[in-house]
């Protein structure tokens, strides 16, 4: 899809960068000074040289037509993706439209790169459909071996589990991390790694604070009921079945039917561990008034491909994947591009959506958290924490690593000891805000 | 089935102790004791997670104060969350490219917003206050910019204190409650911590000079020296001769630092008796001598200090390694009204008085000494004759007006002269010595003054040396050109073919130097359109 002559916000560039360092080189090179030769075109292709340390020019070209994955080439040898030149080049375009004149052909070398890219798409897309249905018997062994692999991690984790309880909880405080570590490797040669991410947080607890004991004995409860659910799989109901599976770590399909409708990008924000970027989209649905998430994930060093800025809307299908309250959705047909939003999503009480957590639990007992927007909450200290109150007097309170982000801050200062409406995850651990919407007319800021 | 703290406590008691050791009161069923633990306890976890309330809300915040001022257009709020995440440094090494340093473009950004009078969009407050927590230099700026929902905001993270100090500190209000009567003046004054009743005093001087003088008169004998000496600093605002008397008592004071500061208030009021006394004292050091040829100046420094010199504020000993009675004489010369010269040496100008030749060796003291009373007194004629013409080849000389001494001159002169006497030198001098001087000029620099600096640059780089050599200049010009001169920087901004004098690789650093020039005027001008300013 095209986004004829609708210029993205320097927030939507920066948002493509793969680290910080990537959004400062960028941010520095979005000055006309070290940019000849720029241009775009109506098919969403941006174009420059820009000057480096060197004698030549870099050759710099964003190809923007899939407006939620930009596709990038940069002559230059830096590894990050996308590079600072391209960062440099879309912010310039971003901020200044006489810098990166619209309706120009592109150059020789851009339009190279541009037809081979195009190619490329035609030829997989043609690979796709045709691929048989021979394969099913092969992939139905495959899955029977792993599932008898997890059986056997499975046993061998609820044995531990059991162990850690006989000799007593406060022997883990003393055993460190490294217990935990060698447990998570075995989950992950069982091939389950949502049971191996699960026991590493289990590793964490004995170091996060006062109250850790209680904190171990729920989660380890919470990890044996999964256990438990996972071998006896065959008995449960079939949506918690789902949710069993993709809880401990074997991948679904989204063979949910599309649902189209209009959806409005609640939140995004990443989280990175030393292999993986894992990008959370929350979206709402403007007709069917639902909320899903969107996941994308970027090997370390590069952005997750999915880009959906806080604020757009996209009139697109998504499909559910399966489980019982499962709101994870893949992405599919998009019929156009994003494009801001004025609306806001309707929001709660803090006594509802206290209760949209409670209700979501019979569905999935290992929900950390829920997605809620508040209709008009209030930020109140409160003994060194943060609550979120609304005019009834009930309020939520913040979780402590979110009154202690810099974003927070900026939900008080928006606030000003007024009422907002505020989009956030609720859960047993408190609320974390995401996304604030002014009182008055504005657009939606992020948090995070 | 209704659950008990203590029954959780309990489970929570064997978890931690080992159920070998301290079995759970959990009936087992058949199955291991850690099992049924495990059972339990996930119920239990389950079923108080479900059942989470929200809480009883604390009582609310008191809603920040409104700010009338219009709300930034959404391009200039745009470059400062930009500007905002700027860190210094970046780049790393000596090294700084082609790109602008935003960094240094926030405080220029700052002022043209808060001139404009703009608001602060608030969701940018916390990235404005954290900036000025690490930058004292741009506090000022920041707050003024970022208004009352700032302070409001600062009153809540005892990280941003500063900015409630500051915002005492700072006569616009903070320190004077609007409307405030004479009684509730009072009532600050005497109750007020030390910071609240500095800032009292500073904003009642500016509004009433008499007011604040008597105010202090009131409670003088019983505040502690520090605190003397800063509240005598705060009349420094609006001095005027009515302030003579309670100065002169204060000659008496009890600590040195409040005489000397009295004193020294004292000789800035050309007709206080202190500066009469001083004129005295000096001009009985300083003669013409017309025996000779040509007229000349001969000094007899003092021989002695009195305590009636002391009690005037006069230093008695000499830092070390400098003879006491040229220490005196700088001293009785710096405090004299400048008046008291050309009566005293034959009714001439400070032009010709500058020029007269000075007995022994006196010239550096006695010069050294007129600077300083001329920056003291803010007279442009003597600062004028002091400064002599930039052109003139002693003026980049090791003579004794020094780069530092000049740069103060230059401030009692009006910011076109001074503009145009900055262009002169360094189109005489070259940029060596212009360091400080251009620190002192205005900005955007005037159209001369901006030339004669591009045109140094290109002879520096012609000559063959390297930009950093420069790079405090290059630093300044980056700031200070007015971003209309940018079109004069193209064609310096080409990588000119290496010659055979200059450095290696020289002139690729200079090209790159004049390209992060003209990248940060164009930017510098984007900047401004962007705040609706021409």
């Amino acid at each position: 899809m095209t986004q004829q002559g609708v210029r993205w916000s320097a927030e939507q560039v920066l948002a493509l960068a793969p680290d910080a360092a990537s959004r400062k080189a960028g941010s520095k090179l979005a000055a006309a000074g070290p940019w000849s030769g720029t241009g775009c075109d109506d098919e969403g292709t941006v174009w420059g040289l820009c000057k480096g340390s060197g004698s030549k020019p870099y050759q710099t070209i964003v190809d923007m037509a899939e407006s939620s994955a930009p596709a990038y080439k940069c002559s230059c040898p830096s590894r990050k993706f996308p590079c600072k030149h391209a960062l440099g080049l879309l912010l310039l375009w971003a901020a200044d439209p006489a810098a990166v004149p619209a309706g120009q052909e592109p150059p020789d070398w851009a339009r190279q790169w541009l037809d081979g890219r195009r190619q490329r798409a035609e030829r997989k897309e043609a690979a796709a459909s045709g691929e048989g249905a021979a394969d099913a018997e092969a992939a139905r062994k495959r899955a029977e071996r792993r599932a008898q692999r997890i059986d056997a991690g499975a046993g061998e984790l609820e044995r531990r589990l059991a162990d850690l309880l006989r000799s007593g909880l406060a022997g883990a405080e003393q055993a460190g991390y490294a217990l935990w570590e060698e447990t998570a490797a075995r989950m992950v040669d069982a091939q389950a790694p949502g049971l191996a991410a699960r026991v590493r947080e289990l590793g964490a607890i004995p170091g996060s604070g006062p109250g850790w004991p209680v904190r171990l004995l729920e989660e380890c409860a919470l990890l044996h009921t999964l256990v438990q659910g996972w071998l006896r799989r065959d008995r449960l109901p079939a949506e918690l079945a789902a949710t069993v599976r993709s809880r401990v770590g074997l991948p679904g399909s989204a063979d949910g039917p599309p649902v189209r409708d209009r959806w409005l990008v609640l939140a995004q924000y990443d989280t990175a561990d030393a292999r993986l970027t894992t990008r959370r989209i929350w979206v709402h649905g403007e007709q069917t008034g639902r909320t899903a998430l969107l996941l994308s994930y970027g090997a370390a060093g590069r952005a997750p491909d999915l880009m959906l800025p806080t604020g757009l809307a996209l009139d697109a299908e998504l499909s559910s994947y399966p489980g019982a309250g499962q709101l994870r959705a893949a992405l599919g047909k998009q019929f156009a591009a994003p494009a801001p939003a004025s609306p806001r999503p309707p929001g709660l009480t803090v006594a509802e959506a206290a209760a949209r957590y409670g209700e979501a639990l019979r569905g999935d007992p290992w929900l950390d958290s829920v997605p809620v927007t508040l209709e008009a909450v209030t930020p109140v200290p409160q003994g060194g924490r943060w609550q979120l109150a609304d005019a009834a007097g009930e309020a939520l309170p913040v979780t402590a690593s979110a009154c202690s982000g810099p974003g927070f801050w900026r939900l008080v200062a928006l606030s000003g000891g007024a009422p907002l409406r505020v989009f956030g995850e609720y859960g047993h651990r408190g609320f974390t805000p995401l996304t604030v919407w002014p009182a008055g007319p504005g657009e939606a800021v992020t948090l995070r | 089935m209704a659950v008990t703290p203590s029954d959780w406590e309990d489970l929570v008691t064997s978890a931690l102790l080992g159920t070998e050791r301290r079995p759970p009161a959990v009936p087992a069923g058949g199955r291991d004791a850690p099992v049924a633990l495990l059972d339990e306890a996930a119920q239990q976890t389950l079923r108080r997670r479900a059942g989470l309330r929200p809480a009883q809300a604390a009582p609310f915040l008191r809603p920040a104060p409104a700010d009338p001022r219009p709300s930034l257009p959404p391009a200039a709020a745009r470059r400062l969350s930009m500007l905002l995440t700027a860190r210094p440094g970046s780049g790393g090494g000596g090294r700084r490219g082609t790109a602008p340093d935003l960094v240094e473009l926030l405080p220029q950004w700052l002022a043209l917003a808060d001139g404009r009078g703009y608001a602060a969009p608030p969701e940018a407050l916390p990235a404005l206050l954290e900036a000025a927590r690490g930058r004292t230099d741009l506090r000022p700026a920041v707050l003024s910019f970022a208004g009352p929902r700032a302070l409001w905001l600062a009153g809540l993270n005892p990280e941003w204190r500063f900015a409630l100090r500051a915002a005492s500190g700072s006569g616009g209000g903070g320190g004077l409650p609007a409307g405030a009567g004479p009684e509730r003046v009072r009532q600050l004054w005497e109750e007020g911590l030390f910071a609240e009743r500095v800032a009292l005093l500073s904003a009642l001087r500016v509004r009433d000079a008499a007011a604040a003088r008597s105010l202090l008169e009131s409670t003088w004998t019983t505040e502690r020296a520090e605190d003397r000496l800063m509240f005598l600093d705060s009349l420094r605002a609006q001095l005027c001769a009515e302030d003579e008397p309670f100065l002169e008592r204060a000659l008496a004071d009890r600590s040195r630092n409040v005489r000397g500061t009295a004193a020294e208030l004292l000789s800035a009021l050309p007709g206080s008796a202190l500066s009469l006394r001083m004129a005295a004292r000096a001009a009985t050091c300083v003669a013409l001598d017309r025996t000779g040829a040509d007229p000349c100046v001969v000094v007899e420094a003092p021989h002695a200090c009195d305590a009636e010199m002391e009690r005037d504020g006069v230093v008695a000993k000499a830092p070390s390694g400098r003879g006491e009675r040229s220490w005196w004489l700088g001293q009785l010369v710096e405090a004299a009204p400048l008046a008291t010269w050309p009566e005293r040496l034959g009714g001439r100008t400070p032009e010709e008085i500058v020029a007269l030749e000075i007995a022994d060796g006196w010239e550096g003291e006695l010069h050294a000494a007129w600077c300083r009373a001329a920056v003291r007194q803010g007279d442009a004629v003597w600062a004028r004759a002091l400064l002599g013409t930039p052109s003139a080849p002693e003026a980049a000389g090791p003579g004794a007006v020094g780069p530092a001494q000049r740069a103060k001159l230059l401030t009692t002169l009006d910011a076109e002269e001074r503009a145009v006497w900055v262009a002169e030198f360094i189109a005489a001098h070259g940029l060596s010595e212009a360091f400080q001087l251009l620190g002192v000029c205005a900005v955007p620099w005037s159209a001369p003054l901006g030339q004669a600096v591009v045109d140094a640059l290109d002879i520096a780089r012609d000559a063959g040396s390297y930009p950093w050599s420069f790079s405090g200049v290059m630093g300044l010009a980056e700031r200070c050109l007015d971003p209309a001169d940018a079109s004069r920087l193209a064609p310096l901004t080409a990588t000119p073919a290496e010659a055979e004098n200059t450095a290696p690789g020289a002139g690729g650093y200079w090209s790159e130097a004049f390209q992060r020039l003209d990248s940060t005027l164009r930017l510098r001008a984007t900047m401004a359109r962007e705040l609706g300013a021409a």
